[in-house]
């Protein structure tokens, strides 16, 4: 049964705000166990090379050195990093070792763990080890990769580690019997999640209990825990996985690293505690990148700018291994290049390059950024090509709210069918421009005010989420008449223990204050599924949904005893039960033990939220800066929970979304080294970069799939971003005739566009 | 090498290596975690604390250099229970979501107010620029700051 509305859909102050905001958040590099040890790790310095000696004796003989640890330490076979999503057999040989043994495959790669009394000795240590590399060609570029002189993995034959195919209709024919047609090329840099705090470990193995204790787990606590189990020779139960506080996640931070095997390995090994926390520098070169993808794709339509078709090819750069979840954005790109569109015949293929770069995996909007920013683009050509309003055009072809549910082409391989579950996209186009105020802002489209030409566009999207298969929450009436929620879902810094208060507040009838929130670490519930694909509200939510009704079940024959009365009668109030004669018992006074229950809601149908975004720059043709004047954004999510964590994701997210449009790239020379390895280097957005960023969040049409009727909404108007951005540019330089095919549109490559078109 | 100094009102006199940072030092010798360390390099401003009143990095500069300072974290800019006008406001307007930013971003928005308390929204993006969040997209940390400016201007602020 879905809670009624009392604390849901309040915009209630969190409670994690209270220990955040006075400095007493529990990090990963709070922790501190005695006796503890700290880890150092050395990352290979060349792209691609044969290792052919690890000298570590030196090292070895530094004051406060315990242990120097290379991939012969790790047993016979080097462990490997196995796929978390879309597991494929074939992408095996794509594995990542824990620790380089052969091959050298990126800059960055762990080749060497140091153990030391602290974590300064351990970094000098790193210096003193000697390492021989023969080097080998690094493949940098799509082009290396495809011709395939040099093979990161000879025995594979090939630099292209998997294919993914979407379909639906016969794109074939749609082309040729189409009026227009126009196919071009779009590319999308690599660039990466970034969250803040930095990853790090705390690992205590305890060798009479023969239990492993973990601090630092994050996203997806118990999928890691079987990953450490199986590559550590340990059973589930002799494994804790922690969680604190999180700095973030964005789909990068809590995937499963070669470090969350690396430092609970050395402390079993050395048998005390060892500690573990990155810097920005090992960051920027480990933890995965993504978005890195070349797009080819052709459009056909009816010469009135109905859509027909859309076929073509991706090529993903996946960098040196295929990671925990390094096939979802190369499978998405494919599926979702539709977005939020009716398109009949769809013929798109994704390859998946690797090349000798950082490895990549999700970042929030995975596969859903770069090809919205190919579509988008495509139908803003083909508007101008045809004469048509590229607006009337995005109203033409909008999924109707009568053909809803909608399906997606299917994927290939692990056959896959989904549909946009329901909603009205063209309501939220129409708000999003009157919230935007287009009619007044389109006026000056392409035109020279101060020297800074003016462009708007809008732009549609749909995010999915609420990924299965199940989430697991357990509710326990505790004897002094409070309950506590343990829940599967985890934190990454999004609000949990708020929004799921709020949850289990309504599904019990009961005020906030009566309820506690624990989360994320393995101790707590059976099983869990974590947080990724904008699922923890939805499944989490759903699963407190059920485990509330199952409380409510145990806890009525206990309390019609106690009323002296039929179950029937019994009713859940605020403070107690009560039944119909007026008769009550305090939660308190209901119970000498706690009374416990755990439910499972189990879902496998994705819902999708949906919405548009509209963006209006100005552009110095001197100098190709592109300014974000205004942007203004509609999604639906069915039903809200908080209405300002959402809108927090909804900014946030359009924010990220900007500096990948504009700012954000990582940058590799010839040799594969990484030249953007600060933050000084990587430019993030900063408060003065973006000051107008509006959001609107509704709640029109719940989803039919989950007791709540709410939508994953964690990820949403990041999708459109770029897409937005780059016909906003391409409207205002119109008169210069630039149209940008690739990503970021920062000062110099704006500027080159501009010298390119004055040389035509 | 001894170096004295006041942390959050208190005078202190620690045993340092010459190399150790200031953040080092508060997180890792006095157990002062409220100070986040997110780049080690000086672009992040998570770190950020205030000595003599003026927002400085603590992982750009040394526990030595930090001698005979008056140090002020975002624990000294705290009460033990609630929340100063500061840190409610940034509740109030949702201007953290992970939160590992946030006591950088206190501790500059205090060391502006302090000095500023008029501060517009321009400066006030201004002085936050050196402080990233990933979270938010900055709208309500200066909306938060802004709002606290009224306490600043009477002198409630002061934690």
């Amino acid at each position: 049964m879905s809670p009624p509305n009392r604390l849901i859909g309040s915009a209630l102050e969190r409670v994690e705000d209270l220990r955040l905001l006075r400095g007493r958040g529990q990090f990963v590099a709070d922790i501190n166990r005695p006796n503890q040890l700290h880890a150092a790790i050395l990352r290979s310095s060349v792209a691609h090379g044969l290792l052919r000696g690890i000298d570590t004796v030196a090292a070895l003989k530094l004051d406060g050195v315990q242990v120097v640890l290379t991939a012969r330490d790790l047993g016979q076979t080097v462990p490997r990093l196995p796929i978390r999503l879309q597991p494929l057999p074939e992408l095996e040989p794509f594995c990542q070792p824990m620790l380089a043994d052969e091959k050298v495959r990126y800059v960055g790669e762990p080749v060497a763990v140091v153990v030391a009394e602290s974590p300064a000795i351990a970094e000098d240590a790193l210096d003193l080890i000697e390492i021989e590399i023969d080097p080998l060609t690094a493949i940098t570029s799509r082009d290396q990769a495809e011709a395939a002189e040099t093979l990161l993995f000879p025995e594979h034959l090939s630099n292209v580690s998997m294919r993914w195919n979407a379909v639906k209709g016969d794109a074939g024919t749609a082309f040729e019997t189409a009026d227009y047609t126009r196919r071009e090329t779009f590319a999308v840099q690599r660039h990466a999640a970034l969250f803040m705090e930095p990853r790090g470990f705390v690992a205590e193995w305890d060798a009479s209990a023969e239990k492993l204790t973990v601090w630092g787990a994050a996203k997806v606590a118990f999928a890691n825990r079987k990953i450490l189990a199986a590559t550590m020779g340990l059973d589930l139960d002799q494994i804790d996985m922690i969680e604190g506080d999180v700095g973030g996640s964005f789909g990068s931070r809590g995937e499963f690293y070669p470090e969350d095997f690396l430092v609970p390995f050395a402390s079993r090994h050395i048998g005390r505690p060892v500690k573990w926390v990155e810097d920005r520098y090992e960051h920027l070169m480990a933890a995965n990148h993504a978005r890195q993808i070349e797009c080819d794709v052709a459009i056909a339509a009816t010469r009135d700018g109905k859509i027909l078709a859309l076929r073509g090819t991706n090529w993903t750069d996946n960098g040196a291994y295929i990671r925990t979840n390094g096939s979802i954005a190369p499978r998405n790109a494919a599926q979702f290049m539709s977005g939020a569109y009716d398109i009949e015949h769809i013929q798109l293929t994704s390859y998946s390059l690797t090349t000798n770069k950082t490895p990549t995996g999700t970042y929030r909007g995975p596969g859903r950024f770069e090809p919205d920013f190919v579509r988008e683009r495509l139908i803003d050509l083909m508007a101008k090509d045809l004469d048509l309003d590229p607006l009337a055009v995005r109203r033409r072809n909008l999924v109707p709210a009568d053909k809803m549910p909608y399906p997606l082409a299917t994927m290939t391989p692990f056959e896959s069918v989904t549909s946009l579950d329901s909603g009205d996209n063209h309501a939220l186009l129409d708000r999003c421009l009157d919230e935007f105020g287009w009619d007044e802002k389109v006026k000056l489209q392409g035109q020279c005010i101060d020297g800074f030409y003016h462009g708007v566009s809008v732009g549609c999207f749909i995010e999915g989420g609420a990924a299965g298969p199940s989430e697991n929450a357990r509710i326990v009436l505790e004897t002094g008449g409070t309950f506590t929620v343990y829940l599967g879902s985890a934190g990454v810094g999004q609000g949990i223990e708020t929004i799921m208060g709020q949850i289990a507040g309504d599904a019990l009838g009961v005020p906030f204050e009566s309820v506690r929130v624990h989360y994320g670490s393995t101790e707590y519930v059976a099983e869990g599924y974590g947080s990724f694909h904008s699922r923890s509200t939805v499944m989490g939510g759903s699963a407190i949904v059920l485990a509330a009704d199952a409380l409510q079940d145990k806890l009525r024959p206990i309390a019609a005893t106690m009323l002296g009365c039929p179950e029937d009668a019994v009713r859940f109030e605020a403070e107690g039960v009560r039944n119909t004669a007026g008769h009550s018992v305090a939660y308190s006074c209901l119970t000498d033990e706690p009374v416990a229950v755990e439910a499972r809601f189990e879902n496998k149908k994705y819902t999708y939220s949906y919405g548009s975004l509209a963006a209006h720059v100005a552009v110095d043709p001197k100098t190709g800066q592109v300014d974000v004047l205004d942007i203004a954004s509609t999604k639906d999510v069915g039903r809200k929970i908080n209405p300002a964590t959402l809108n927090g994701q909804s900014v946030g997210s359009i924010v990220q979304g900007l500096g990948g449009a504009l700012l954000e790239e990582f940058v590799y020379d010839a040799e594969g080294q990484l030249l953007t390895g600060t933050l000084a280097d990587y430019l993030l957005p900063t408060a003065t970069d973006f000051p107008s960023i509006r959001s609107t969040v509704l709640e029109l049409v719940p989803s039919p799939h989950n007791p709540l009727g709410a939508k994953g909404a964690g990820e949403g108007e990041i999708i459109p971003v770029g897409g937005v951005i780059a016909n906003a540019v391409a409207q205002a330089l119109a008169s210069f005739g630039v149209e940008p095919m690739a990503l970021p549109l920062s000062p110099p490559n704006v500027w080159r566009m501009l010298q390119a078109a004055a040389d035509k | 090498m001894k170096v004295a100094f006041e942390v959050n009102g208190k005078a202190l006199e620690v045993e340092v290596e010459p190399r150790l940072s200031l953040a080092d030092c508060l997180r890792d010798v006095l157990g002062l975690t409220g100070t986040h360390l997110g780049c080690e390099h000086g672009v992040c401003g998570a770190c950020t604390v205030i000595v003599d009143g003026e927002a400085v990095r603590s992982c750009l500069t040394l526990a030595v250099q930090a001698a005979g300072e008056n140090i002020v974290t975002v624990e000294g800019l705290s009460r033990d229970k609630g929340l100063t006008p500061l840190q409610a406001a940034f509740r109030k307007h949702h201007a953290l979501q992970c939160g590992f930013c946030t006591p950088g971003m206190v501790t500059t928005a205090h060391a502006l107010l302090s000095e500023e308390p008029d501060a517009d929204a321009e400066r006030v993006r201004e002085a936050l620029s050196g402080n990233i969040c990933r979270c938010t997209g900055y709208i309500s940390i200066v909306e938060a700051v802004l709002e606290a400016r009224t306490a600043y201007r009477t002198a409630e602020g002061e934690s």
